[in-house]
């Protein structure tokens, strides 16, 4: 919302400066967004009179001129031919900024003639285009005040925001209101005087109840509308609205100054009866705007026998649009529903001032006393006479009392408030007052549709006083508990141990692409987006890698050589809390490392995402078991799957060439996904360890080379050597693996055998070797490397 | 002189000669070896009488203790030399840079998000959460917003197809349907944070289409606006690191809060800048939640994420938090901690 200082001051009768208005403003909820003085460039430049104009000794174009500043005369050369002895002129003096080059004036001189000022252009002063000589002000206009604060340009434009509770601050006179609550002013009422009308109005109206609850118009005849008179114009260009017509530019004053939107038809272009109804679907409507809409059922219409030719509350039509030929006009003022407005206005997708306000409620007691007023208005500028008014329907407005205990105040608003003070403040609001022993019984104004109870009036009470008087508490009484329960925790522990591992977090959009996302197990319908702000955005994402993936191929394109990235964040296999799982999911692509003194770089592999989650499953103090083969996005032959009992709680692996390919990304790609709330919770860390026995007898340790089928896993040898002895106490590391042709793959292990209770002899140790021989090759077919 | 004499001379002569412990060895050797010089003449002494085996005997053994300690120190010192001499010629650069150890970053959206948690959590709040995916009655119209008021729209919300049961399904626009939901199964008093991703649609330079929120609710029979300004007061001079930092609240709309407030800051001694919405839970609110409001009442509030690790950390465009640049991630990404 735009106004002026000297718009608000014919509401307002104050001696408050701007910035106290300022203030105040913003204290009350009425947000100062910006206030612009477009005569603030334009200040230092006064008006002075030519008293001597004589040519330039040396130049036959200047001349040189004895100037009347108000306090001094001095000497200016000039070069524009209109400079003549007795002009009133604007001038500049040395050190002024000159708007259009954005320059200081320097004293100079000019062909030998010294210069002490400047007799200014309105090209130069930014007031026009460029034009022939100087400036020629007004021979009334007083010498030595400043020009800008003569032509009236000195007016502060301020622009708060108004929030959508607050229709009743659409209006310059709503704004006094508020600040003259704050006692800084005075407001000063609305002239409304019923206009003395000359005959019946000449036009039927049905209004249907559903469709419009309070109607009311008028004809006004034998006018004449044309350019409306400059203080109106001045008006509307300072808030930025173009003036159009008188006709038009009363109602846009009316919206402004009163929060009255109205509407004026020029009356000999409605054909037959006016209706106020519902509208049908497919009825069509040309609006002011100039673009046709096609209605849907429901919308609020005025109609005449042609069919609709207004939106109501919204925009007027264009074929009963007024302009300079108009004569006679039906003038409008209503109230529309919220409701009922806002749908129109959304559904069609019409913005417009008059929809703003009637969707935020429009006081339904101003509906007749602005039609006195605007009509008057119309009588003042456009002459004509006006006709009787059209009534139909009731204000929809009934005094509703609110019980109202000022201790409220206190004990909700933290601020003890007299209650005189509260009471002359609601007053001010224009709130009625029942007092009661105890209490009070509150009434709200009709223009303030937001206020039904007793929190309503703290506020009203409150921000009027202004909440820096409320003194702030010091937050007591903290109970000691940690603010984050164990699986809430996790999440931040996983993050820095996967940053521990040497990946990056980053934080992608929980949607994705409904296309891509098929390769990735597809999105269900349900998760399809009805309003997506683009198709690559329009389903909840059911895996956390194309995002990532993504990324990576944005870094790739940024020439990053090591890509480690990973995501905390939820992903989605359903519409219900149930179906929303929070993943631990990442990637690593490229290089595992860089070339450097000490190690060589390699590519990125498997083992690498399988070492980032298993240390997520560190926390868990649980081994998972790891399946071969994942989901169908990973690369079939080089991927695992995670699980405790038959659930699993991740998956690793090389991304399958067919996803790398569709994402145009460069592989190797390796990934992983960890479903969080799937892993179990560590066990307490007080519950004690089991017992450690230190024996002091010498380990053994023996490297063996198996040969195995290529589809022996590791884990199926491991398993083997395990068992050729169960009760032995050993440990394994796996040296060496390398394919040998013919379907064989060579394995070597070096097995750490820890005695309990003895050194074991070499003949003992030549027995657990054969057993674990014959095991392995009893259980996966392998045989000792020759 | 004596053949003892002559031995001890010569041996002790030879012993300065010697430069390496192969040649010490080698002069041992001869002198106290099996068929070493003095060896063999301890052998001489079974020959002697008892007599001259007493007398000689001990000079004989003197000998050998000069001998021992005179080839113990030359063998020290020629160790001593051989070791300097080793060290010499083994050095590494100390300079060279060490071995890579590959460290990741944490988002600063998650920094900030563990420092506001943990900020919230020393004044006894604990975090409480809720779906991204929100079902309308607890994203709107339990937090009292009217059915098509102009404050549902301004939210510029996505819609999901409606669930099974007819209700409208929408990405949640704030974090307060956790408000409602941790109403609706919990006896105040309450103090909960609600951190999580929220989403609308609009994006430019100073919209996300998702993007972080921390939302605070307190219900008891006594908290205030006093308590409010308090608590806010607090957080945010603890978070911003300033504890004479300047808050300005002023009146606000919320339809869920009354009365309501806007939260500024006063950012480097030049200018107000609004980091939060805040208020009284509204009544309604808490009817709808089934919480008698004429016996409790509590103040809730709601702060953007992105917005207070920007300010904080100087971070200007809003869009890099989601474009996983590793350069931008690097530079205001945070180090690992190690958390218990």
């Amino acid at each position: 919302m735009r106004f002026t200082l000297s718009w608000l001051k014919e509401h307002l009768d104050t001696k408050a400066s701007l910035e106290e208005i300022s203030e105040k403003l913003t204290s009350l909820g009425l947000v100062v967004d910006k206030i612009k003085n477009p005569g603030e460039a334009l200040g230092p430049f006064t008006i002075c009179e030519i008293v001597e104009a004589e040519k330039h000794p040396n130049a036959d174009r200047l001349q040189v001129c004895k100037v009347q500043t108000g306090s001094d005369v001095i000497q200016v050369v000039c070069g524009a031919k209109n400079a003549r002895k007795g002009l009133k002129a604007v001038l500049a003096r040395p050190g002024h900024i000159i708007p259009s080059t954005q320059q200081a004036l320097k004293v100079g001189k000019v062909r030998d003639v010294e210069s002490f000022g400047m007799l200014c252009s309105s090209e130069e002063l930014l007031l026009g285009e460029a034009s022939e000589g100087i400036i020629e002000v007004d021979p009334k206009a007083p010498i030595g005040k400043s020009y800008a604060e003569w032509l009236g340009l000195d007016d502060p434009l301020i622009e708060i925001e108004v929030t959508p509770n607050r229709g009743d601050c659409l209006s310059v006179h709503g704004i006094a209101r508020d600040l003259a609550a704050t006692g800084i002013g005075t407001l000063k009422p609305l002239k409304a005087a019923k206009v003395s009308s000359a005959f019946p109005c000449p036009l039927t109206l049905k209004v249907a109840p559903e469709a419009c609850p309070y109607f009311t118009g008028r004809v006004i005849r034998g006018l004449k509308n044309g350019p409306s008179p400059e203080w109106l114009q001045k008006k509307l260009r300072a808030i930025g609205l173009r003036p159009i017509s008188a006709l038009v530019d009363i109602t846009n004053f009316f919206t402004y100054d009163w929060g009255r939107p109205l509407h004026v038809f020029d009356a000999d272009k409605i054909k037959g009866n006016l209706s106020v109804r519902l509208s049908k679907e497919g009825e069509s409507f040309k609006a002011l705007d100039e673009k046709t809409y096609t209605l849907s059922d429901e919308m609020t219409v005025i109609a005449d026998n042609t069919g609709v030719i207004s939106l109501a509350g919204v925009m007027g039509g264009e074929s009963t649009g007024c302009d300079e030929a108009t004569q006679t006009v039906f003038l409008e003022s209503a109230f529309f529903d919220p409701i009922h407005t806002s749908i129109t206005g959304r559904t069609l997708n019409i913005i417009s001032d008059s929809r703003h306000r009637f969707e935020r409620g429009v006081d339904p007691l101003s509906t007749l006393p602005g039609l006195e007023a605007a009509t008057q208005m119309i009588l003042d500028i456009c002459g004509g006479e006006a006709s009787k008014v059209l009534v139909e329907g009731q204000p929809p407005y009934e005094e509703v009392e609110i019980p109202f205990f000022t201790v409220r105040l206190e004990t909700l608003g933290g601020l003890a408030v007299d209650s005189m003070e509260a009471e002359k403040i609601l007053r001010s609001l224009g709130f009625k007052l029942i007092e009661d022993e105890t209490s009070y019984g509150i009434i709200p104004p009709s223009w303030r549709f937001d206020v039904t109870q007793e929190a309503d009036l703290v506020e009203e009470i409150l921000r009027v006083i202004g909440y820096d008087k409320i003194p702030s508490v010091p937050y007591g009484e903290r109970p000691e508990q940690k603010p984050l329960a164990p699986t809430q925790e996790r999440r931040f522990v996983i993050r820095d141990r996967l940053a521990g591992q040497g990946l990056t977090e980053v934080i992608t959009w929980s949607f994705m692409s409904e296309e891509e996302a098929k390769l990735f197990g597809g999105i269900d319908k349900h998760l399809i987006l009805m309003n997506p702000l683009s198709q690559d955005l329009n389903g909840m994402r059911p895996s956390l890698l194309p995002n990532l993936l993504k990324a990576a191929l944005q870094n790739q394109n940024r020439a990053a050589e090591i890509i480690a990235l990973f995501e905390v964040g939820p992903q989605y296999t359903n519409p219900t809390p149930e179906g929303q799982s929070l993943m631990a999911s990442g990637l690593r692509c490229g290089l595992f490392n860089q070339d450097t003194w000490c190690e060589k770089k390699r590519p990125v592999d498997i083992y690498d995402v399988k070492a980032d989650a298993l240390s997520l499953f560190e926390l868990t103090g649980l081994s998972p078991q790891i399946e071969t083969s994942g989901p169908s996005w990973y690369h079939p032959g080089r991927s695992g799957t995670f699980k405790f009992g038959p659930q699993a709680v991740g998956y690793f692996g090389e991304l399958h060439p067919r996803v790398l390919k569709a994402f145009d990304v460069k592989g190797p790609i390796v990934a992983f996904e960890i479903f969080i709330d799937r892993l179990p919770l560590p066990k307490k860390k007080t519950t004690a360890k089991p017992k450690l026995e230190l024996s002091p007898y010498q380990v053994v340790d023996r490297d063996f080379a198996f040969v195995v089928a290529q589809d022996i896993t590791a884990n199926n040898l491991i398993k083997a050597v395990v068992k050729a002895e169960p009760s032995l106490k050993m440990s394994l590391s796996i040296f060496d693996v390398f394919a040998m042709g013919n379907g064989k793959k060579s394995i070597a292990l070096r097995i750490r055998v820890y005695p309990k209770d003895r050194t074991l002899k070499e003949d003992e140790i030549q027995m657990i070797s054969e057993k674990i021989i014959s095991s392995v090759e009893k259980n996966v077919g392998g045989a000792l490397r020759q | 002189m004596n053949q003892m004499e002559q031995l001890k001379l010569t041996f002790l002569k030879n012993l300065e000669g010697v430069t390496t412990l192969q040649g010490l060895e080698d002069l041992r050797v001869r002198a106290l070896g099996k068929k070493g010089d003095l060896t063999l003449l301890m052998k001489d002494l079974g020959q002697k009488t008892p007599e001259e085996r007493r007398t000689l005997g001990a000079e004989l053994n003197a000998l050998k203790d000069v001998l021992t300690t005179a080839l113990e120190e030359r063998k020290a010192i020629l160790e001593e030399d051989s070791l300097k001499e080793r060290l010499a010629s083994e050095t590494l650069d100390a300079t060279l840079p060490p071995r890579p150890r590959a460290t990741g970053n944490i988002h600063p959206l998650s920094h900030v998000m563990d420092q506001a948690i943990h900020i919230f959590g020393q004044m006894g709040f604990v975090v409480a959460e809720g779906p991204d995916i929100e079902e309308d009655f607890y994203n709107f119209t339990a937090l009292n917003f009217p059915p098509d008021h102009p404050a549902r729209q301004e939210q510029d919300t996505f819609y999901l197809p409606s669930s099974t049961t007819g209700q409208p399904l929408v990405l949640r626009t704030h974090t307060s349907p956790v408000q409602i939901r941790t109403m609706l199964k919990t006896q105040p008093p309450i103090r909960i944070i609600a951190p999580g991703r929220t989403y609308r649609s609009d994006y430019d330079a100073t919209h996300t289409p998702m993007f972080h929120q921390i939302e605070g609710l307190v219900i008891d029979k006594h908290t205030h606006m006093g308590h409010l300004k308090g608590c806010l007061e607090e957080f945010c001079r603890l978070f911003f690191e300033d504890p004479s930092l300047k808050l300005r609240f002023r009146p606000g709309y919320f339809p869920f809060t009354e009365p309501s407030a806007e939260v500024d800051i006063w950012w480097k001694g030049s200018s107000w800048l609004e980091i939060l919405g805040c208020g009284m839970v509204h009544p309604n609110v808490l009817r709808n939640c089934d919480i008698d409001p004429q016996e409790y009442q509590g103040f809730a509030f709601g702060m953007g994420l992105e917005r207070i690790a920007m300010l904080k950390y100087g971070i200007e465009d809003l869009r890099l938090f989601f474009e996983s640049d590793l350069r931008w991630l690097n530079h205001y990404g945070f180090s690992p901690e190690v958390r218990e």
